[in-house]
């Protein structure tokens, strides 16, 4: 009931933004300005890219790491390991975002200021680590939950033919979780194009087209955050605001979708 | 010299085992090693973080620094009205959230049928978690604050919060139910209970600690929130403490926010951040180390 009702919310007030400003124009617009003096422009085409570019920065930190971490847990590490690993992982998950978004302010961007010489660290880059770092527990998790419940008799064949256990566990225990460990890639995504209050805190939200990673960018999330304070109710701007979590709304549900469709072909695995 | 010369000479007997035997097994051994330095790499990551916020926050906590207000524009003073506003906006979110999740866990798991409609109901919660924050957020604005005319409120910030943590409590709950054998059930229906009475009477005690569990972690997962009620009721800053559920207030996630962002002197508040995230941190942390302990407790005894 509630999905339905933020789904109608969302739509009904995008549909005002769309009249004003069309929806081909939203999506493609790389200008957004929205007070502006002889007219305003509502393109979010450089949130979206901001939005994107983080994530994808994100996954290329925390897919590598996620799955190496979970396939150790599941394959190799000792009982004694896994005990005191899992809690310290569950720990970080724990980690409200806004202050892994300080600790990007105070440690990280100093940092990255100073490796890569840039006048300060608050940047694409910057954010998705973070963000990486924030969807590692998600990855980890079900990506382990994936690997262990692959049949044991896969494994036992596998030895049993002379594979090493590295063989096993990279030819064998891998791409029969593959529909488990997609899913988990796909929640980690989930996770990291919705984080607000992070990527406000660690990007620099310049509202430039970014170039590259150390570009400050404003992701979507960022934009509804900075400005719904601001901007009187009912005018277009209101609205785009609402377009833009719209927008938003739809890409994590596909996410999830397909993370939730995966999720069940890993099921229906398991019942062979 | 060529390769196979180098294998067959009696000095490369070694270089010999290695390929015949040793090679895959050292593949192995890299790679087990690579594994492992990256579970280790994010391990020490979190030991980083943990460790950043404690060592620079740990001396800035005082007793004084808990339960004063702060003072002179925030650049003085505790943070006293910020951690009340929290434990009051956490409490509104469990008194909005528990009851309907639990009886919609009940429902789910006990009443509905297994069709098409209760498989729609399971997957639209489970995309309900997906949703991010500043989603909940609008949603708060355009329902609670402006169509239900509750204004940004402590109420409307717990209600969008409670909403948020809906699925956290649902799931939970029903796994909880889900792991109460059925046995239970039966023996309770046999001696002639209503369908009503053994669940209130058999499953619901032994679901318990799954319920609170779950509770304990979707409540923690809205104390350390911020996106949701930048818009629905908290406050940059307040001269006096909430006074009542339309008050507006302040919290901790967001206090820290303004103290390492928005403040006129960001360097020289940079202490009282320190201190407000370890003390957000110790509070999230200590619920779910509590959720997690009773959890596990839990399942020993069950198997036990």
């Amino acid at each position: 009931m509630v999905l339905v009702g933020i789904f109608a919310l969302l739509l009904n007030s995008s549909f005002a933004a769309w009249q004003d400003v069309g929806f081909i124009s939203f999506l493609t617009g790389r200008v957004w300005n929205p007070s502006g003096f002889v007219s305003s422009h509502f393109g979010i085409f450089t949130k979206i890219v901001g939005t994107l570019m983080v994530t994808a920065g994100a996954m290329i930190v925390a897919v590598p790491l996620g799955i190496a971490t979970a396939a150790y847990l599941a394959e190799v590490a000792t009982p004694w390991e896994r005990e005191v690993v899992k809690p310290v992982i569950e720990m970080l998950a724990a980690v409200p975002s806004v202050v892994l978004g300080f600790f990007g302010i105070v440690v990280l961007s100093p940092l990255l200021a100073r490796i890569f010489n840039l006048p300060n660290g608050l940047n694409a880059l910057n954010g998705a680590i973070l963000l990486g770092l924030m969807s590692l527990p998600t990855i980890i998790s079900i990506a382990e939950d994936a690997l262990t419940a692959v049949p044991k008799e896969y494994k036992e064949a596998s030895l049993a033919l002379g594979a090493t256990r590295w063989q096993t566990l990279s030819r064998v225990i891998i791409p029969a979780a593959g529909s488990g460990v997609t899913a988990a890639i796909m929640l980690g995504i989930g996770r990291s194009l919705g984080e607000t209050m992070t990527v406000i805190m660690a990007t620099g939200n310049a509202l430039q087209f970014p170039s590259n990673f150390f570009s400050s960018v404003r992701t979507m999330t960022a934009t509804i955050a900075i400005e719904l304070g601001e901007v009187p109710a009912d005018t277009t701007h209101y609205y785009t605001l609402f377009a833009i979590g719209f927008v938003l709304f739809s890409m994590t549900f596909l996410v999830s979708l397909l993370a939730d469709i995966f999720l069940h072909r890993a099921g229906e695995m398991k019942k062979l | 010299m060529t390769k196979n010369q180098l294998f067959s000479a009696p000095g490369g007997l070694a270089a010999d085992y290695l390929r015949r035997k040793g090679h895959p097994s050292l593949v192995e051994g890299v790679a087990f090693v690579l594994l492992r330095l990256s579970m280790l790499f994010v391990i020490a990551a979190i030991f980083f973080i943990f460790y950043d916020i404690f060592s620079k926050g740990v001396g800035v906590i005082s007793w004084e620094f808990i339960t004063a207000m702060p003072r002179r524009g925030m650049t003085e003073g505790g943070i006293w009205s910020a951690v009340l506003g929290t434990v009051y906006l956490t409490l509104i979110t469990a008194v909005a959230s528990v009851p309907i999740g639990v009886f919609a866990a009940i429902y789910l798991n006990e009443y509905a049928k297994k069709n098409t409609f209760t498989r729609i109901i399971r997957l639209s919660i489970r995309n309900l978690a997906g949703v991010p924050s500043i989603v909940y957020g609008l949603f708060g604005v355009a329902l609670f604050v402006r169509a239900l005319e509750l204004g940004t409120s402590l109420l409307s910030a717990g209600l969008t919060l409670g909403l948020l943590t809906l699925p956290v409590t649902v799931t939970a709950s029903e796994e909880a139910l889900k792991s109460v054998p059925d046995s239970f059930r039966e023996g309770a229906l046999a001696l002639g209970a209503t369908k009503w009475q053994a669940i209130r009477t058999n499953v619901i005690p032994s679901a318990l600690p799954g319920i609170i569990t779950g509770m304990i972690l979707g409540i923690s997962r809205a104390a350390g929130e911020t996106a949701p009620i930048l818009f629905t009721g908290a406050a940059f800053y307040l001269s006096s403490l909430p006074s009542s559920l339309s008050s507006r207030f302040m919290a901790l996630p967001y206090h820290l926010f303004i103290m390492s962002t928005q403040h006129h002197s960001i360097e020289k508040v940079r202490p009282i951040a320190y201190g407000t995230a370890l003390v957000l941190i110790g509070l999230v942390v200590t619920m779910n180390m509590s959720a997690i302990l009773l959890r596990t407790h839990y399942r020993k005894k069950m198997r036990g």
